[in-house]
């Protein structure tokens, strides 16, 4: 039961967060210079953006989650079993992003996830 | 005939090698751009790139492949140093705040965990830097090729047993990474 209830934190929170930096990268616009100085530009710009530390804390959430219940269970199953959030995440991505997933997506992101959750499979 | 024919086969062969081998005309990214072709539709190129030097950061299709790949490698890797950090530890003596906030700041002396958090501080930034152009919903499948990883870096590094039914299943991880590289990056009109 503890293991489901942090498991389920750490499915929410890391979707959450990870589409709440989504949300605000996609206000800093497409990267196209790769040189080192240039994304410590991007990143310190990032850093300015609200949404980006609604991810941060939500992430470091999920993160936080992840150390206690890998203390106790299995990496080969905490791991995999965060399948979940690949679903969860399109989810997200289709609502709150309004990203158009086509069949074909969503046909990857199935097997992916049952892929991933047949790895769990002790 | 047939002998001289059959002879003369081979060493044209290896002359024909040789001289691939040694002509400046190839392309040094050949292998890259071949995997990229291979996953991504030709509509979801634009015809732009072609006109573009192919330096892989000038090409929308290059640098979302290669910034994907070092997501996934950057995650998997930290995963399991981090699940090797914490194993050694074992599990915790209790859930009142005293004993968890010493757990922490004990987690914070092994050397595992602290390798685990540069690797997933890499993968972050190089998430961030794909999220920028990219959608979530075709980033997120696609790092997930990092979990084919996860088998292969828990049988080498943690020493875990590998079924043939985890094999299955990073099968299917990769047939799923597959279809979804398939689909084009951006569907929002950005990037």
């Amino acid at each position: 039961m503890r293991t489901f209830i942090f498991l389920a934190i750490v499915v929410l929170a890391g979707t959450g967060g990870e589409i709440a930096a989504a949300y605000a990268m996609k206000g800093i616009g497409e990267v196209k210079d790769f040189a080192p100085r240039a994304i410590l530009g991007v990143l310190g710009r990032a850093l300015r953006l609200g949404w980006l530390w609604v991810g941060v804390a939500l992430m470091t959430l999920a993160f936080f989650s992840l150390l206690a219940l890998l203390s106790w269970a299995d990496v080969s199953f905490v791991i995999p079993a965060t399948a979940l959030s690949y679903v969860v995440g399109a989810l997200g991505a289709r609502i709150l992003l309004g990203e158009r997933l086509g069949p074909m997506r969503w046909v990857g992101i199935l097997l992916v996830s049952l892929g991933v959750a047949i790895v769990c499979a002790p | 005939m047939n002998a001289s024919a059959s002879t003369t086969k081979p060493s044209s062969f290896f002359a024909c090698a040789r001289n691939g081998g040694s002509t400046r005309g190839r392309r040094p990214r050949g292998r890259v751009r071949w995997l990229c072709q291979l996953l991504i539709p030709a509509r979801a190129r634009s015809p732009a790139t072609k006109r573009i030097p192919m330096t892989w950061s000038k090409s929308p299709l290059l640098k979302t492949c290669v910034l994907v790949l070092l997501v996934a490698v950057f995650n998997s890797v930290g995963n399991v140093l981090l699940a090797k950090g914490m194993r050694q530890m074992g599990e915790t003596q209790g859930w009142s705040l005293n004993i968890l906030g010493v757990y922490f700041v004990r987690a914070f002396t092994s050397v595992w965990v602290w390798l685990g958090i540069g690797s997933l501080i890499l993968f972050f930034v190089s998430y961030l830097l794909v999220l920028s152009w990219a959608d979530y919903s075709y980033v997120m499948p696609a790092a997930a090729a990092g979990y084919a990883l996860v088998p292969l870096l828990g049988h080498f590094l943690l020493g875990e047993a590998v079924t043939s039914l985890h094999w299955v299943g990073v099968a299917f991880i990769c047939l799923g990474v597959a279809i979804v590289g398939r689909t084009p990056p951006s569907t929002t009109g950005r990037g």
